[in-house]
């Protein structure tokens, strides 16, 4: 039986006027009183940064904390393509209605609608900010902001800034956070990574960090506490996310009773350089910006995948998306672009090495454009790409494969983004709300500035106004024995002295999540992954192997406690896929198909956001459901062709 | 591939620190030379030796988290960060020196891992342009020619790396600082603080312990992101300027 029902807290009145109704009635706290409150602020990528930066502008005592050496490293830095947003300055059409509509479709209609159409609202503002703060977005000839095309839309609403637009952003981010930072409001702390949350009287009123430099665990109280920790694309091992990102702020929370809400909700990005080896460690992605000039195609035939391709005549080649999807061509959705290539390449018709792969190429672009042209717009991605895979992609095609990028699913948040644990707010990637089952590109960006600049500033008053005054001592007992259990873990991970290295347990299970609950699941999969997964954790925590002390920077220490929470965690993303009997937007469930094999939504049955509670180690989670309620949009067969 | 290794290992804020001979072999030339270290520090754990202390993160050369000379190159040969330097450059058998990058201003805290808050430091002293989040006007209200977008652009690239001031004979870090100077300066959302930035971010600089320029461009030649030195001219324009303007304007 379920101990917990899930209030959204969706204002009301009708979708448009919901977020100007909310923010009329919203309680506020005054200018006085904020420099009582104690805030902390876990993450400095653009949700944990600019909210950190806003606070700190509005008066609270923010605590900021991030694992790397410096809040401008975080991952948001490498975004390649964009930032969306319904300007409309192209005058093609666009407008929040539909940046509202092209999200809620892409995300397969699995997002909850009120906070989709706020995130629309917002997006406008945040271009405003961003050049205000001094973003060199790039421009037109005339001295106005440039646009380009991304998956999902038939509008040109993507602004960026050459092949770097999230660097440039979180260093907009990192200019505002670092002015704070000079105007004492701010108080940083890098290379500190939060390992517990701790809950005084059923609220979230401080975490638990180790020093990463030090080893040192410290407690630190506040009056509420936001998470802005990233996505747990890392489980997978292989993805493009940066080495050190990871789950365990939101897991630990997850075990201290906050939901963890649709963890099977990954999203593979369809251009990705190709894995070529082992050795490998992490995986490049090629921007989606790319689709805008690069036609995908595989050889008609499989006899044809070895030949050089300018053997390959026009006539034996296969534009699958085009072929596939007319309207949308090769801007169709990542989820559907990536199954597409997965499909063809299982055919046999992949090509490179392994035969995993397809062409992404440009000849034709550079035909109709010239090659300056190319070179002006993407001229670092192609440079990369050349690095990487000592290939010269103005004269051959690049070769892609699909790769895990970015997870919609997180810590379960209302309306207001806080989670079911009172006092503990989630923005960013780590929260599930505004994406559903799949994210349009140049969107994480939008969602990131939206939550911490334009959203938590004015949904986390009715929490703190009433609480002021709460911030409990660090000496309670709450924070003692939460620090005591920090440090056995640390302890008893240095203590086991096994065989096996820390990064031969993430392959393991790395592997298993990608074969078993990757671009395609089935029943007997995951159970068997499940199952598999106990077994891992059993030697993990026999047999693993950390050398070193824990009072010293120890990187095989720090990546021990990381690969544990994937562990738990993946089984976790493996319940959670096994309970949705359906498949939509990046959770493909072979059981469940068209007769063409793109994804079979079940409305009637799976018309829920599926929120996750922990019961203890091993256990079966318990699954609570928050119902979707639509009231601006129609349900439909999400069609691309 | 087969290498030689010599890698400098240092405890933590204790001890000169120095090389270690490591051998590093079959190592695919398809490997990164971050992946290269992986794959050493992974046996070096099965041999129960503690694994190599180094900074990294996006592996996309853009975080900026590497901090390694490679054979006395910050960031190594070639253009771009350690991490998108790959072992088919080098020459199979080749001895290869891996240090953190030498800066005063940058201590080893272990190993190749340093702290180069110090430009967090020089940023916070007036790299951002103060405007409160809210209510900013259009973005398009006030048009950018594209020229002078694009070049503030080519100053905004900066990675906040460090390497600039590895290279420099003088620990030097006006390649960097000048990088931000000239982003926010050039754009015309920055121009009323420009004077006020351009100052306070020279003081900082200069307290944190960092050199001089003397015109060397070593920064320019090993700088991952493509910053011109030329912006260190344009700031040293902008300080004498806003020096000059500042002692005027403080007598008047």
């Amino acid at each position: 039986m379920s101990t917990i029902t899930l209030d959204p807290k969706i204002p009301s009145g009708p979708l448009a006027d919901k977020w100007a109704n909310f923010k009329a009635a919203s309680k506020l706290v005054s200018p006085g009183n904020k420099r009582r409150y104690e805030l902390i602020v876990v993450g400095t990528g653009l949700s944990g940064g600019s909210a950190a930066a806003v606070f700190g502008e509005q008066g609270y005592n923010v605590k900021c904390f991030c694992y790397q050496d410096s809040p401008r490293r975080a991952h948001s830095i490498a975004a390649q393509g964009g930032i969306n947003a319904a300007k409309n300055y192209q005058n093609d059409g666009d407008s929040v209605d539909r940046l509202f509509m092209d999200t809620i479709k892409g995300g397969d209609f699995r997002s909850r609608e009120s906070n989709v159409y706020r995130l629309a609202q917002v997006s406008t503002h945040i271009i405003d900010q961003c050049v205000a703060q001094g973003v060199p977005f790039a421009r037109e000839y005339g001295g106005m902001l440039a646009n380009r095309s991304f998956g999902g839309a038939q509008v040109s609403r993507t602004f960026y800034a050459r092949g770097q637009t999230g660097q440039q952003l979180l260093l907009g981010v990192y200019s505002e956070l670092s002015h704070q930072i000079s105007a004492g409001t701010v108080k940083m702390n890098p290379r500190h990574e939060m390992l517990d949350l701790v809950i005084v009287d059923g609220q979230a009123k401080g975490i638990i960090t180790r020093n990463m430099v030090t080893g040192e665990i410290e407690a630190h109280a506040a009056d509420a506490v936001i998470l802005a920790s990233g996505g747990y694309g890392n489980a997978f091992f292989l993805s493009t996310n940066a080495m050190g990102c990871n789950v365990t702020a939101t897991y630990r929370a997850y075990r201290r009773g906050a939901l963890f809400a649709n963890p099977c909700f990954t999203q593979i990005h369809p251009t990705c350089i190709p894995v070529s080896g082992e050795y490998q460690s992490k995986l490049t992605l090629m921007s989606e910006s790319l689709r805008n000039d690069g036609r995908i195609w595989v050889p008609k035939r499989k006899e044809d995948c070895g030949k050089k391709v300018a053997d390959i005549p026009e006539d034996d080649r296969d534009y699958f998306l085009e072929r596939k999807y007319p309207s949308y061509g090769n801007l169709a959705p990542r989820d559907i672009s990536s199954r597409s290539a997965k499909e063809v390449c299982d055919e046999g018709r992949g090509v490179g090495p392994g035969g995993l792969g397809v062409y992404m190429d440009f000849a034709d672009a550079i035909k109709r454009l010239g090659e300056s042209t190319i070179r002006e717009r993407y001229g670092n991605l192609f440079e990369m790409y050349k690095n990487i895979t000592g290939e010269n992609a103005y004269e051959t095609p690049m070769r892609i494969y699909p790769a895990v990028h970015y997870t919609m699913g997180g810590l379960w948040v209302d309306y207001e983004l806080q989670s079911n644990v009172p006092g503990l707010f989630v923005i960013g990637e780590a929260n599930f709300s505004d994406h559903g089952a799949n994210r349009l590109g140049a969107s994480a960006l939008m969602q990131g500035l939206a939550d911490g600049y334009f959203v938590l500033p004015y949904t986390i008053g009715n929490y703190l106004a009433p609480v002021r005054g709460t911030c409990p001592d660090v000496n309670r007992p709450e924070f003692k024995q939460a620090v005591e259990e920090v440090k056995e873990r640390v302890n008893r991970l240095l203590s086991i002295k096994g065989t096996r290295t820390v990064d031969s347990f993430h392959k393991e299970i790395g592997k298993l999540l990608w074969d078993e609950c990757g671009m395609a699941r089935s029943k007997e999969g995951l159970e068997m992954a499940i199952k598999k997964f106990d077994q891992i954790r059993e030697e993990f925590w026999s047999n693993v192997c950390v050398l070193g002390d824990g009072d010293e920077l120890n990187a095989s220490l720090e990546k021990a406690g990381r690969v544990a929470d994937f562990i738990e965690f993946g089984q976790l993303m493996c319940e959670d896929a096994l309970d949705r009997n359906e498949s939509c937007g990046g959770h493909f469930r072979v059981e469940y198909q068209t007769l063409e094999g793109e994804a079979l939504r079940n409305d009637d049955d799976y018309f829920y956001v599926s929120a996750w509670k922990y019961t203890g180690e091993g256990n079966k989670p318990e699954l609570i459901k928050e119902p979707l309620q639509y009231e601006g949009v129609k349900l439909a067969t999400r069609s691309y062709k | 591939m087969n290498f030689h290794l010599k890698i400098w290992r240092q405890a933590e804020g204790k001890g000169r620190g120095g090389f270690q001979d490591v051998d590093a072999r079959d190592i695919p030339s398809e490997a990164s030379f971050l992946e290269m270290l992986d794959i050493v520090n992974d046996r070096l754990s099965e041999g129960g030796d503690e694994p190599v202390a180094f900074d990294h993160d996006c592996r996309e050369g853009i975080c900026g988290s590497c901090s390694l000379t490679i054979n006395g190159v910050p960031q190594g040969p070639g253009r771009g960060t350690a991490c998108q330097l790959y072992m088919r450059k080098f020459s199979d058998g080749d001895t290869i020196y891996i240090e953190p990058f030498r800066v005063g201003a940058f201590p080893v805290i272990k190993d190749l891992v340093i702290n180069r808050s110090a430009f967090d430091r020089v940023i916070a002293a007036g790299g951002y342009i103060s405007e409160r989040c809210g209510n900013a006007q259009d973005a398009n209200d006030t048009p950018i020619p594209k020229t002078v977008a694009d070049y503030a652009m080519d100053a905004a690239a900066c990675i906040g790396c460090g390497a600039c001031a590895a290279a420099c004979p003088n620990g030097s870090a006006m390649l960097f600082v000048s990088a931000k100077i000239g982003h926010l300066g050039l754009l015309p959302q920055g121009k009323p603080e420009a004077n006020r930035r351009v100052r306070r971010m020279v003081a900082k600089m200069d307290a944190e312990g960092f050199g001089n320029c003397s015109n060397y461009y070593e920064c320019e030649a090993v700088c991952p992101a493509g910053v011109p030195a030329a912006f260190i001219a344009k700031m040293n324009r902008d300080y004498a300027l806003a020096s000059v303007r500042n002692a005027v304007e403080a007598t008047a």
